[in-house]
């Protein structure tokens, strides 16, 4: 009688994606398909049991036809993408070179550095986002610093501004790109790169014929690990990006505090998640191939 | 492997048990009676809910929330257990619509005759016969401003009008110092409206396209649209105009007196009129203890109880008995309690219908966004 023991251990995590994902999913879907009513809880119920004991299902597709209707929901959407692949670059372009640091450094720094990179979260993320609020407002800490060294006369505008956006969401999303990478580059065979630079390679072209092609699994990581949760961020562009900051986000909180349309905001989240799909499955196809070619 | 099943198994039945002995250990302190009351952050003077336990041995457990609309979405969500919860009037209209409170037995409210008659009326617009509620705290919307900022860049500013945010050559102008309007359409439409002369509660189509029009205009001047941080923006003269809540502006005056920085605050109901706002305690259709509840709106109906408040809080309430025991300062200032006057010129908030708030806020987020 091995086998519970076993199969229960397999069931783990099956019961946890059960439990986590696939029913909190199945009942958005359900209200997706629900329509609006002022009562508690404010939506129609699916199924109901006529005088005749008929068990009636009533779907309403609606809700997804609506969101093709109007332009500000493909809008949020793209836009919410634009402004997620933006981070993600700069992400990379930033996290990269810090990550390779990392994995360079001696021993002994490196453990010192890795904690710097993880010490910000024993802060809440809130707290950090709100200061920054206090770095870039008028009178804050940035424009006190420029206006006494006379770089500018009049204070610069950055709170509630896509670059005040771009900061906060970088900030935010900078460590989940440098550990990934670090990981990768860590477990990197450094001889190769030996081997580039004895047959004549110069140290650039080494990097981006050897150093580059190998962390590829990394970036891919890190790119996920930044833009799935940047497509559907609220916080920060709420707090900093001012009110022409157009994110999916918020349209979903328009839709389930202002306009108590739980259905639609629930078939804006559903059109959301479909969006996300495609790149899931494409980052795991390529990992499936590298294991592939890795055994 | 026998051991491993035998100690998870082991492990689950621990937790279940302790799981049991909790829940018996809450059973036997229910018999000490309980109060859960959901209310706004910062609301009530700092003695108010432990004078409320000794008197009747009542244990308040007390949540706050920060918007109407997360108070709304964990009512609407049903078993919400809350037994008193603290609406503002135009979510409460809308509330009482859905089924969600209590209709109040008001036999159970003997302190109910000392509330004011006229304000109780007022409330009836929108909840007949007040049969689901009782006014807590009462306001109005309107403009607040940095007098010296304001002044300096336009000494002839019209103050006293809505034109001070939606007079595009008078926003032009004040643009430098920073305007803000609330991020909630269901006020800032309404003071447009106002500034119209059109009815703030209309549903129509042509107003709400009128109103929108004017903010339009006045987008490019806007600096901020939020409905909390501007009360420490004003205060710190990062903005010089803003609509806003009287009880949030007045909370500005004071944050900048106590600063000492030389910012004035003002507060103003302009004169084109504008709306008038209610807290409202209610008690949910599923609350757990409604003879807690019931106990609790008795209380805060008694005169010392919510004049302390008041001079605490400093926003009026609705109390004609405790008119008396408001401090002077308090209740001549008519920022906090309007005139007679000026209150029969203010209209009470009604509830949107579902096609119109759709509508509205369609139209606030082509707005916000400059579109």
């Amino acid at each position: 009688m091995r086998l519970p023991a076993r199969a229960l251990v397999v069931a783990l995590p099956y019961l946890w994606l059960l439990l986590f994902f696939a029913v909190p999913f199945l009942i958005v879907l359900k209200i997706s398909l629900s329509d609006v009513e002022l009562a508690i809880p404010p939506y129609k119920p699916l199924l109901t049991w006529t005088a005749q004991h008929v068990l009636q299902i009533r779907l309403d597709l609606q809700n997804y036809g609506f969101l093709f209707t109007d332009h500000l929901y493909i809008d949020a959407f793209l836009n919410s993408i634009r402004v997620a692949l933006v981070s993600t670059v700069i992400c990379l372009l930033i996290g990269y070179p810090m990550a390779y640091g990392i994995a360079r450094a001696r021993a002994k720094t490196r453990n010192v550095l890795l904690l710097l990179v993880v010490l910000p979260f024993w802060t809440s993320q809130l707290l950090r986002v709100y200061a920054w609020i206090g770095l870039f407002k008028a009178n804050g800490v940035i424009n006190a610093i420029l206006l006494h060294l006379g770089l500018i006369r009049a204070p610069l505008t950055m709170l509630f501004t896509p670059f005040a956006m771009y900061v906060g969401i970088v900030y935010s999303y900078l460590p989940f790109v440098i550990l990934p990478l670090y990981a990768n580059l860590e477990k990197m065979d450094w001889q190769l790169v030996e081997a580039a630079l004895d047959l004549g390679c110069r140290p650039w072209q080494a990097f981006l014929k050897v150093t580059l092609p190998l962390s590829r699994n990394g970036i891919l990581a890190a790119s996920m690990l930044v833009f799935i949760p940047a497509v559907g961020e609220y916080v920060i562009p709420t707090l900093l990006g001012g009110p022409n900051a157009l994110m999916i986000g918020r349209i979903l909180w328009d839709e389930f505090f202002a306009n108590r349309d739980w259905p639609v905001a629930s078939a804006v989240a559903i059109v959301m998640l479909l969006l996300l799909v495609p790149f899931m499955m494409w980052y795991q196809r390529l990992q499936a191939r590298e294991a592939g070619a890795g055994s | 492997m026998r051991i491993i099943c035998k100690a998870i198994w082991l492990a689950l039945a621990g937790t279940l048990l302790a799981a049991c002995s909790g829940h018996g250990g809450a059973g036997a302190g229910s018999a000490r009676k309980v109060l859960n009351l959901y209310i706004w952050s910062d609301y009530l003077a700092p003695d108010t809910l432990s004078n409320f336990e000794k008197r009747t041995g009542i244990k308040v457990n007390v949540a706050y929330f920060d918007t109407n609309e997360t108070l709304e979405t964990k009512l609407l969500a049903g078993s919400s257990g809350f037994d008193v919860v603290v609406p503002t009037s135009a979510y409460f209209a809308r509330q009482i619509k859905a089924g969600v409170y209590l209709r109040l037995d008001k036999s159970r409210l003997p302190n109910l005759v000392n509330l004011d008659p006229q304000i109780m009326r007022r409330v009836q617009e929108f909840d007949p016969g007040n049969a689901h509620g009782v006014v807590y705290m009462w306001g109005t919307d309107g403009i607040g401003y940095n007098a010296k900022m304001v002044h300096s860049l336009m000494p002839d500013a019209p103050v006293d009008s809505w034109r001070l945010l939606f007079d595009p050559n008078v926003a032009a102008k004040l643009a430098k110092c920073g305007i803000s309007v609330l991020d909630t359409p269901a006020d800032t439409v309404r003071a447009v409206l106002s500034y119209l002369g059109r009815d703030p509660n209309s549903q129509s189509d042509a107003d709400l396209q009128a109103a929108a029009a004017v903010l339009a205009k006045v987008r490019p001047y806007i600096r901020n649209i939020n409905s909390s941080e501007y009360i420490q923006a004003l205060a710190n003269g990062d903005l010089c105009v803003a609509l806003g809540y009287n009880g949030d502006v007045m909370q500005a005056r004071d944050r900048a007196r106590e600063a000492g920085n030389g910012i004035d605050v003002r507060y103003v109901v302009p004169k084109e009129g504008s709306v008038l706002w209610f807290d409202m305690l209610a008690i949910p259709k599923d609350a757990p203890h409604p003879d807690s509840a019931y106990a609790f709106i008795n209380y805060m109906m008694d005169p010392k109880v919510i004049a302390e408040v008041s001079n605490y809080k400093r926003y009026a309430n609705a109390n004609a008995a405790a008119t008396p025991l408001v401090h002077p300062d308090v209740k001549s200032d008519p920022g906090i309690y309007p005139t007679p006057a000026q209150i029969k010129g203010l209209s009470v908030q009604l509830a949107d219908t579902p096609e119109h708030t759709r509508a509205l806020t369609r139209m606030w987020e082509t707005f916000k966004t400059g579109r």
